[in-house]
């Protein structure tokens, strides 16, 4: 980890010793000495003594005991979730036909398949729409129609929600600059937060079912919302305000007509960010009631029904696919313009479109069954068969031969040993080398936030698991420094290669972590290893994707300096591509991090001893408080890391002349 | 098409329905989880109810957090309390109110270590644990040394695992799996080359189709042997001692259900299914690849004169 420190400012001076030398010298030489001297420690300095720990479990517990009961606040809370049902289950009488109001029947499936394909047409060509209704035919030739839908009826209530109340923050953020102040520590918890500290506080306020489920997915996928919706009014060039204010616009009319249509793109990559967070979301609130996809998933899961599950991977990824390229195609798409004239069904040709396939295969799908509905055995699910061919190539010799050797290899010369050794160091060890860490990347003040958030963690009393999820993260991210930097430096050097690549990542974000479990338990045991590569996955992508961008960001101009300057492949690379690909390649070894917190945390579903597994168990029900204090180590380890790369992303951006 | 097929079967069913009656019209809610006794189970009980007249919704949620919803009155009941799985998350929300014990089914449940039968070849001395024992090193993994490995149930599961392994001074290192999941798949993984494995199991359960084991027979359970360390074989030591081989199945309901569904409360406790009943319902899913739905109503047919006294006794 201290390979960070290899990089001074080129603009400190060499000569003597500076001020960041003596203080870094002085954190890592007291990292080291109270690491030396941990045999003559008294056991007070080596852990945060027992009780030294405040109550805080119990006073949290209390608090929100008092918000809940006293203050009154779940009946507001359930006063939401009573709105927030009968929504979804309007939605899921239409989708799935739910017995609730409107009490109408399921619409058929190909009805939805057809209008999917004429809202792809509409807004990206064929291919698109080949993509939005081939996902919606797959799903119903695959028997899961019923479960999709079940999905899509919460999804369908929960992202809008997200959306408007997402853009009603942005915009606010943008208007009231202390309101922005406050709400940038909340985002930023927000993001770090483990779901599972997202689930519990909305099962209890929110009713397990559905809508805990929507409000679970509707918090998560906000955050992004807001923050682009702030960056985009940001933005809007004072000469467009202006011919705004010429014209004599109210504030009203300027926000509705002047800001937020000038600031239309960001608003939908926030609207695109929210449509992706949700469908990340679809099998972790599985836990808490969310129907369909998920709860199916983790039901063939736990009766070992590798190929069926894999089925239901490809339709998420499939949905993930439709409704991200449906909503990029949305922000491309410019307002279309019509002649004077132009006759009303012209004009909304793709609207009449629709609405004529959609009645089209209402009427026919009551003639014709099989355009309603699909029954499981009519359906064309391979599972038996995939599950066979994963079992035999898993058991392939040379396979398990090789997986052995990896499983061997790094569980007992890499990961056991580190992570014996991280135990052993006094925990204030650990926090003056976090510290230290900080100040070389960002200085002084991202070292003392550093030291004063893994301070508040070792007061919280879960300091071995605090530190066995800061080790599977750290050491899965620098594998994936290891692996995914090379490739991305790679496919780096040709647009086919990049767009490949980035393809790929995209598939595997999409596809649910839960599925690539068991193949890896089957592969390499239940061992650290496992957990690292279960994460490793999620981590690789953003360094390939950041890293990608990055080099080709790097203006050409230089390059071909580099060139004409005579320079080998890899000069160009080590002295010109990377140094300034640096600060983007920064944004992805933090994407990467954080990714890693949140997923660490899922692998304690193969068997983890850190604070995931601790948190799993919070979910037992009732212990809020400690499901808070879990949470809240995660967070403040993943925003110490967070605040120091942005810091140092930031000075070698200034340093570069980019900012 | 859908809403005539409805109307027809709500036709059929007026009539038994009149016998019933005084159950409130709200939906009964069903919590059913991620295994398929359990989800079956539900099933066939909600189909029955929805037969008397009542409306049903099923939830799914998680297994442990369920008692806490149980007790808002959110779920109405749950089918499958498991002693050694569950019986805490249900003490605790007993202790604090809202729900009751529904009675035992007549099925036992008993939750130990298991093996799969090719385990046997490698070690022939089983299923006795001193067997078990000296054959420790052949159950040795990449990291667990000298020692044989043994995979434990969850934590949240409280199985006890290493502290049995130290009471009965035995090779073996504990591993805790994630989840029933990382369990299966670790038997998966040996199941293609035969590698003796020892890990945690319970019945009723799919698994015992798919791959026929045994539990080891450690100590027999004796009461106090997790809380007096004089009993069992170790004086100095609490758990040892293998599990209880008849632990109970319990259902659970909502304080609220007996006043707010009477008739259905009335049937639920009449409702005890047995071991065979309960692998017959698991089998339906997970060998023959039906839909739960589907699968309750083919047990229902095959079964009425099962489920119709459990009815019957409860019409006023």
């Amino acid at each position: 980890m201290t390979d960070a420190v290899a990089h001074p400012p080129p603009s400190e001076p060499r000569a003597g010793l500076s001020t960041r030398a003596r203080v870094l010298i002085g954190l890592f030489g007291a990292a080291v000495i109270l690491t030396l001297l941990r045999p003559f420690l008294p056991d007070a300095l080596i852990r945060v003594p027992e009780w030294a720990i405040p109550p805080l479990e119990p006073a949290l517990d209390a608090i929100f005991a008092w918000f809940q009961n006293d203050l009154g606040l779940i009946h507001v809370t359930r006063a939401i979730s009573g709105w927030l049902g009968v929504a979804i289950d309007a939605a899921a009488n239409l989708l799935y036909g739910k017995s609730r109001w409107p009490r109408l029947d399921a619409l058929p499936w190909s009805a939805v398949a057809g209008v999917a394909a004429v809202l792809g047409w509409w807004l990206g060509g064929w291919k698109l729409s080949l993509l939005a209704g081939g996902t919606f035919v797959w799903t119903a030739l695959m028997g899961q129609w019923k479960w999709t839908m079940e999905t899509m009826s919460v999804i369908v209530i929960a992202a809008p929600v997200s959306f408007v109340i997402g853009l009603i923050l942005g915009i606010s953020a943008w208007k009231w600059k202390r309101f922005e102040r406050a709400i940038r520590p909340i985002l930023a918890i927000l993001q770090t937060l483990p779901f599972y500290t997202y689930l519990l506080p909305a099962v209890i306020f929110f009713k397990v079912g559905p809508t805990a489920a929507s409000v679970a997915t509707i918090v998560y996928a906000m955050p992004p919302m807001i923050l682009m919706t702030a960056v985009g009014l940001k933005k809007v060039p004072p000469e467009v305000v202006e011919a705004g204010k010429m014209a004599g616009c109210t504030r009203w009319q300027m926000l509705t007509r002047v800001f937020i249509p000038s600031a239309r793109s960001e608003i939908l990559v926030g609207l695109n960010q929210v449509i992706m967070l949700s469908l990340a979301m679809v099998v972790l609130t599985a836990f808490i009631g969310m129907p369909g996809l998920g709860a199916k998933l983790l039901a063939m899961m736990n009766s070992f029904k590798l190929g069926r599950s894999f089925e239901i991977g490809i339709t998420i990824v499939l949905l993930a696919i439709t409704l991200d390229r449906l909503s990029k195609a949305w922000v491309v798409k410019q307002p279309e313009h019509f002649e004077k004239g132009t006759p009303w069904w012209q004009r909304h040709f793709f609207l009449v479109l629709g609405i004529a396939t959609f009645v089209f295969f209402l009427l026919v799908a009551q003639v014709v069954p099989y355009l309603d509905e699909i029954g499981r055995r009519q359906a064309f699910s391979m599972g038996k068969e995939i599950d066979t061919a994963m079992k035999t190539a898993l058991a392939w010799d040379w396979v398990q031969a090789t997986t052995n050797g990896i499983r061997y290899f790094f569980n007992l010369f890499i990961l056991i040993p580190t992570e014996n050794a991280l135990l052993y160091v006094p925990t204030f060890a650990v926090i003056a080398a976090v510290a230290g860490i900080c100040y070389a990347l960002g200085g002084a003040q991202p070292a003392i936030i550093g030291a004063v958030f893994f301070t508040t963690v070792a007061f919280f009393g879960w300091w071995d698991r605090a530190m066995l999820t800061l080790h599977s993260t750290v050491t899965a991210v620098l594998l994936a420094v290891l692996i995914g930097m090379p490739i991305a430096i790679w496919a780096s050097r040709s647009a086919r290669a990049s767009r490949g690549a980035i393809f790929v990542c995209d598939t595997a974000q999409t596809f649910p972590s839960f599925i690539y479990l068991l193949p890896a338990i089957m592969l390499f045991g239940i061992s650290p290893i496992t957990v690292i590569l279960s994460i490793l996955i999620y981590t690789m992508v953003p360094v390939i994707r950041y890293t990608i961008e990055g080099l080709r960001g790097v203006p050409v101009e230089l390059t071909e300096a580099a060139d004409m300057a005579g320079a080998t492949r890899w000069q160009k690379l080590k002295n010109v591509q990377l140094p300034l690909a640096m600060p983007t390649i920064a944004v992805g070894l933090n994407q990467a991090l954080m990714f890693a917190f949140f997923m660490v945390i899922i692998a304690a579903f193969i068997g983890t001893r850190d604070i995931g597994q601790e948190l799993q168990r919070t979910l037992a029900g009732t212990h809020l408080g400690k499901n808070f204090v879990l949470g809240f180590s995660v967070v403040f380890m993943a925003l110490t890391f967070d605040i120091a790369i942005n810091a140092w992303a930031e000075r070698r951006r200034r340093a570069l002349g980019l900012a | 098409m859908k809403a005539l097929k409805t109307l027809i079967a709500a036709s059929m069913l007026a009539a038994p329905a009149a016998a019933f009656a005084e159950d409130s019209s709200d939906p009964i809610i069903i919590p059913i989880h991620n295994w398929s006794s359990q989800i079956v189970m539900s099933n066939v009980v909600g189909q029955m109810f929805e037969e008397m007249g009542n409306s049903v919704e099923y939830i799914t949620t998680d297994s442990q957090a369920v008692y806490e919803s149980v007790r808002l009155g959110d779920v109405t009941l749950e089918l499958e309390v498991w002693e050694g799985a569950f019986g805490q998350s249900f003490r605790t929300a007993l202790e604090k109110g809202g729900l009751h014990d529904a009675g035992d089914h007549d099925a036992v449940t008993r939750e130990d270590w298991w093996y799969p039968m090719w385990t046997k070849d490698a070690c022939p001395g089983l299923p006795d644990w001193k067997a078990l024992n000296e054959c420790a090193s052949l159950f040795k993994t990449a990291e667990s040394g000298d020692k044989g490995m043994y995979l434990d149930g969850p934590v949240d599961w409280l199985k006890h695992g290493k502290e049995r392994v130290e009471a009965l001074d035995m090779d073996f290192i504990v591993v805790n799996a994630g989840s029933a999941a990382a369990l299966w798949a670790h038997i998966g993984q040996a199941e293609a080359d035969k590698k003796p494995i020892v890990v945690f199991n319970w019945t009723p359960n799919f698994a015992e189709a798919v791959w026929p084991g045994e539990f080891v027979e450690f100590p027999e359970w004796e009461a106090g042997c997790d809380t007096d360390p004089s009993k069992g074989p170790n004086p100095n030591a609490l758990y040892d001692c293998g599990n209880p081989a008849t632990g109970y199945l319990k259902k659970a309901a909502w304080d609220g259900m007996k006043d707010k569904w009477p008739t259905a409360y009335c049937v639920l406790s009449n409702i005890s299914f047995t071991n065979p009943q309960i692998a017959e319902m698991a089998k339906l899913v997970d060998t023959d690849e039906l839909e739960p739905e589907e699968a309750a109503a083919e047990w229902l047919e095959a079964n009425r004169d099962v489920v119709e006294p459990w009815m019957n006794s409860c019409k006023s």
